[in-house]
């Protein structure tokens, strides 16, 4: 814990929609260029935690700390999902949620908004030329690295369903983040293209320093690249370490398989 | 002075109960629609001059179901007509083709009736007059908040313990899990129409018998603000609507009474931003959770 | 892509060349062509009102109906700072002016700026609660706030500034049809930039998905806020070059209908296309002028002569008589929110590159036909 920084710090998180108790005391760290895997069955409530974690819900208790700021707690005062993602967190949907109607090359260019020195009045008289220019610049450079370039006129919608997961990634990385949070990014893949996503997860950490936060199901792409998991069930962390061992953890199987007396049923 | 406080919150009470009749269709639409039904208000209008026209020719007894049916018709038909089509579209666009109804009734009645304000006919039995001590009251300051109560009772019973009622409360939670469990969700919305009409025009005849006269424009305001008494009670919530027809009602009388007539309508819409800034939910509403 | 970007630019300066050629002929001679300008005025005045409701409604996705409660406030501000200081006595006779606002008059550019600014923070007080919600409640809000506006200035309390019921007449009318023309396109240019703007980029991802675009850094609340005050207050503007047009504000013009009629503009331009809502904003002023003979009651002989002889000549046509037109009007905005709800751009921008490609389309159709019945 001592040789790198903390980046994410969850304290027993919970939340609770009426009788529901989504997400039950759940503690977690993400350390600095770290791949970490938040695994579980469905309905265990991964991206419950997600949501807390990116300000879309308010916990019912716990706290989340980013880089040493609390972005999440029980209080009302917690940062709303764009302050978070100004701080430096991106994030993916499970169903992706990309602007449909608008062209790949305006979807990334509208993650440049919140960073853009300007104001309603310097942007509509056009008295900041070089800021637009910029981020123009900066959007056609983050295109071509993502091999989107070519579809830059494309409306995003009629995209290849793995293209928009990958446009998605490439809006998120658009902000600036310094944590990467990426919700079930191998949905509806095969396994060659998940492969190829897991090279790809690993190719942009290294690129742009990134610390990834992934929810996943695909047990394969999450050993092959995570650096910790945590494995949650019915809302409760069950398990927690390396991928091997968690891989081994009864708990985590009978998570996922059912026990053993069920199998045998 | 007491009996001038009195009389005032009887004519509220009386207000109100007819304010809760309509606020019902607005919540009850919403519940299932997820739209804002804004010919509701000009529905009640064209109840208005169906009771008219209606009264001229049958008595009072065969008039006002007359008139009921009639609602019910037009309230069914704008549905087919103007919302069905459009189930799968934008919810901003179901809202336009509501305007436009709203639009196109008031015009209608334009045409039809002209602008000038048509005397509404008295109903004899309504208007009897009781006189206790100084204050008097007609019999329809009496009859409508109890009438509103029974119907609201009677309407929450059959959304609470019938199998209508069940599949109505399906199709307000989840209308493609509803139609799934083989619920036809058309008829119910159907269902929700006939009866939001209906006690909108129940609602009309106790709110004009009052006010003696229509003009085609006289649903507009008390449209809006019967929707604000939905809001208040909490939007999709029957006792709310209820409770939040009887408060905006009591509140418009109570002001103009004070001598500010001028502001009845304005109070009206403080308390809704009042009500969303504390309780956007509406004081009986459930609170929704967005899902991501 | 140079060449065409060089063509359009010519097409673009040829147009405006001709739009100005066409004015200076009416301006020319104005009281012969008093008709058409009066026409042209009232068609950019509601370009303005329509283009504004269009950038909360279809950039950015919230339904605000607070048009004609703006255009109300616009209307009396000017109205009031603009009638000559001699006049105020004779307009003003029942309540009296306020004396601290009886001397104050302004030119009209500067009222139009200031209509803009009340009705800015205006729009922005009562943005602040209800913008934090569903779009349905904004709605309702800003339907029931232009009500309120209306009670308010038609109040007698307010007498003294806003002279209750009577309204404020003789606002002196535009110096040439140049002042509401160029006005207008001011106001229509300065939210163009915008829409294409960051800003307009972010209206556009919340309209699309709020959720997303929240995720991507765009405060929700304020990039809504803005676009509801920049809204307002061009609406501000467009209802005091209303009154000017008009030469007066009176509560009355000012009713939800107004909003309405200019909703109709918007949806059948199509929602979230300027050019749509400009080309709206004429077609639906035009043709309201064009039909009015549905609210005259006609004879059958006035309609088709000749026919006076048979003895129903003289019988009235049927439907025929005032208010027709607006029922026609409504059933005109029904038919296309029902079955044309792109309305006539199809939600895009008009530009040289479509008229072009849809104009070489038809002729391509026609010598196809003409090649076939050759054949």
């Amino acid at each position: 814990m001592a040789d790198k920084n903390v980046v994410l710090n969850i304290e027993h998180l919970t939340m609770q929609f009426g009788g529901v108790i989504a997400v039950n005391d759940f503690s977690a760290q993400v350390k600095e260029g770290e791949i970490v895997a938040l695994i579980g069955p469905n309905g265990a409530g991964k991206t419950t935690a997600f949501n807390c974690i990116t300000g879309v819900y308010h916990p019912t208790n716990g706290k989340v700390d980013f880089c040493g700021e609390t972005i999440a707690n029980s209080f009302k005062i917690s940062h709303t999902p764009d302050e978070i993602t100004k701080l430096g967190i991106a994030r993916t949907f499970q169903n992706i949620r990309l602007f449909p109607k608008q062209s790949v090359f305006d979807n990334v260019l509208i993650a440049k908004h919140m960073r853009a020195k300007q104001n309603p009045f310097t942007a509509t008289f056009r008295l900041n030329k070089s800021e637009e220019q910029r981020s123009r610049e900066e959007t056609w450079q983050l295109l071509k690295e993502q091999g989107l370039d070519k579809y830059a006129d494309w409306e995003a919608g009629s995209l290849p369903y793995g293209m928009q997961r990958r446009l998605e990634i490439a809006r998120a990385l658009a902000t600036g983040p310094k944590l990467l949070c990426l919700d079930e990014p191998a949905a509806g893949m095969n396994p060659q293209e998940t492969d190829e996503l897991a090279e790809f997860i690993c190719q942009i950490r290294d690129k742009y320093n990134l610390t990834v936060l992934l929810i996943e199901h695909h047990m394969n792409l999450v050993m092959g690249i995570s650096d910790h998991i945590y494995c949650i069930d019915f809302g409760k962390m069950i398990a927690q370490g390396k991928p091997e061992a968690v891989a081994s953890d009864p708990k985590v199987i009978e998570a996922y398989l059912g026990t053993q007396e069920e199998r045998d049923a | 002075m007491i009996s001038y406080l009195l009389q005032q919150l009887l004519n509220g009470l009386s207000l109100g109960g007819a304010y809760a009749l309509i606020a019902i269709g607005y919540t009850m639409v919403y519940g299932i629609l997820r739209m804002i039904n804004f010919a509701h208000g000009d529905e009640f209008m064209m109840a208005g001059y169906f009771m008219i026209f209606s009264l001229a020719v049958f008595p009072w007894y065969f008039a006002i179901p007359f008139v009921i049916l009639c609602t019910i018709v037009l309230g069914v038909v704008i549905e087919r007509i103007a919302y069905k089509p459009l189930r799968s579209a934008p919810r901003m666009s179901v809202m336009i083709s509501a305007i436009g109804i709203s639009y196109l009734l008031q015009n209608l009645a334009n045409y039809l009736f002209t602008a000038m304000p048509q005397s509404y006919p008295q109903i004899d039995i309504l208007k009897h007059v009781y006189t206790f001590g100084n204050i008097s009251v007609s019999r329809v300051t009496i009859i409508a908040p109890v009438l509103t109560i029974v119907l609201t009772f009677l309407l929450i019973m059959l959304v609470n313990h019938t199998k209508l009622g069940m599949a109505m409360r399906a199709c307000s939670k989840d209308q493609e899990t509803a139609r799934i469990m083989g619920i036809k969700v058309d008829n119910i919305i159907t269902t929700t129409f006939v009866i939001g009409c209906g006690l909108a025009a129940v609602g009309s005849i106790l709110y004009f018998t009052d006010r003696n006269t229509v003009q085609p424009y006289s649903g507009s305001l008390p449209g809006l603000k019967c929707f604000v008494a939905a809001v208040i009670g909490g939007i999709g919530n029957i006792q709310g609507a209820v409770i939040g027809g009887f408060i905006v009602g009591i509140c418009q009388i109570v002001i103009t009474a004070m001598g500010y007539s001028v502001f009845s309508d304005a109070f009206t819409f403080a308390l809704l931003v009042l009500i969303l800034i504390f309780r956007p939910s509406g004081l009986f509403g459930e609170k929704a959770v967005q899902k991501v | 892509m140079k060449v065409k970007e060089k063509r359009n630019l010519i097409l673009s300066i040829v147009a405006v060349l001709l739009c100005c050629l066409y004015l200076f002929i009416l301006e020319s001679d104005s009281v012969v062509h008093s008709y058409a300008i009066t026409i042209i005025e009232r068609s950019c005045i509601y370009a303005v009102a329509a283009v504004s409701m269009n950038l909360i409604i279809g950039f950015t996705g919230q339904f605000s109906l607070g048009t004609a409660g703006f255009m109300c406030i616009g209307a009396y501000i000017t109205g009031v700072l603009t009638i000559p200081v001699e006049m105020r006595d004779q307009i003003f006779y029942l309540y009296g002016m306020a004396s601290w606002l009886h001397d104050i008059k302004l030119p009209l550019i500067v009222t139009l700026i200031l209509c803009a600014v009340v009705c800015a923070g205006i729009a922005a007080l009562i943005g602040w609660p209800v913008l934090r919600l569903k779009s349905d409640y904004l709605a309702i809000a800003t339907l029931g706030f232009s009500e309120i506006i209306r009670a308010i200035f038609g109040w007698d309390g307010l007498g003294k500034i806003t002279n209750a019921s009577y309204g404020v007449s003789n606002i002196p009318e535009f110096k040439s049809i140049f002042e509401c023309v160029i006005i207008s396109a001011v106001c229509i240019v300065i939210m163009i930039l915008l829409v294409n703007s960051s800003y307009g980029r972010a209206f556009k991802a919340i309209r699309d998905d709020d959720v997303a675009a929240e995720a991507m850094g765009i405060n929700l609340f304020r990039t809504k806020q803005l676009s509801f005050v920049v809204t307002s207050a061009f609406a501000g503007v467009a209802g005091g070059l209303l009154a000017v047009y008009m030469r007066s504000a009176v509560t009355s013009t000012f009713t939800v209908a107004l909003t309405y009629n200019i909703l109709l503009m918007v949806v059948l331009g199509g929602i979230g296309s300027i050019s749509g809502s400009i080309l709206g904003a004429f077609i639906v002023t035009g043709s309201q002028e064009w039909l009015r003979f549905l609210d005259r009651e006609y004879t059958w002989s006035e309609l088709i002569p000749g026919i006076g002889n048979t003895g129903f000549g003289a019988m009235n046509v049927p439907l025929l008589r005032n208010g027709f037109r607006m029922v026609v009007f409504s059933l005109l905005l029904m038919l296309v929110v029902l079955f044309w709800n792109h309305g006539l751009t199809g939600s895009k921008e008009i530009t040289w590159d479509r008229l072009i490609n849809g104009a070489k389309k038809l002729m391509r159709s026609k010598k196809e036909k003409a090649v076939s019945e050759a054949e």
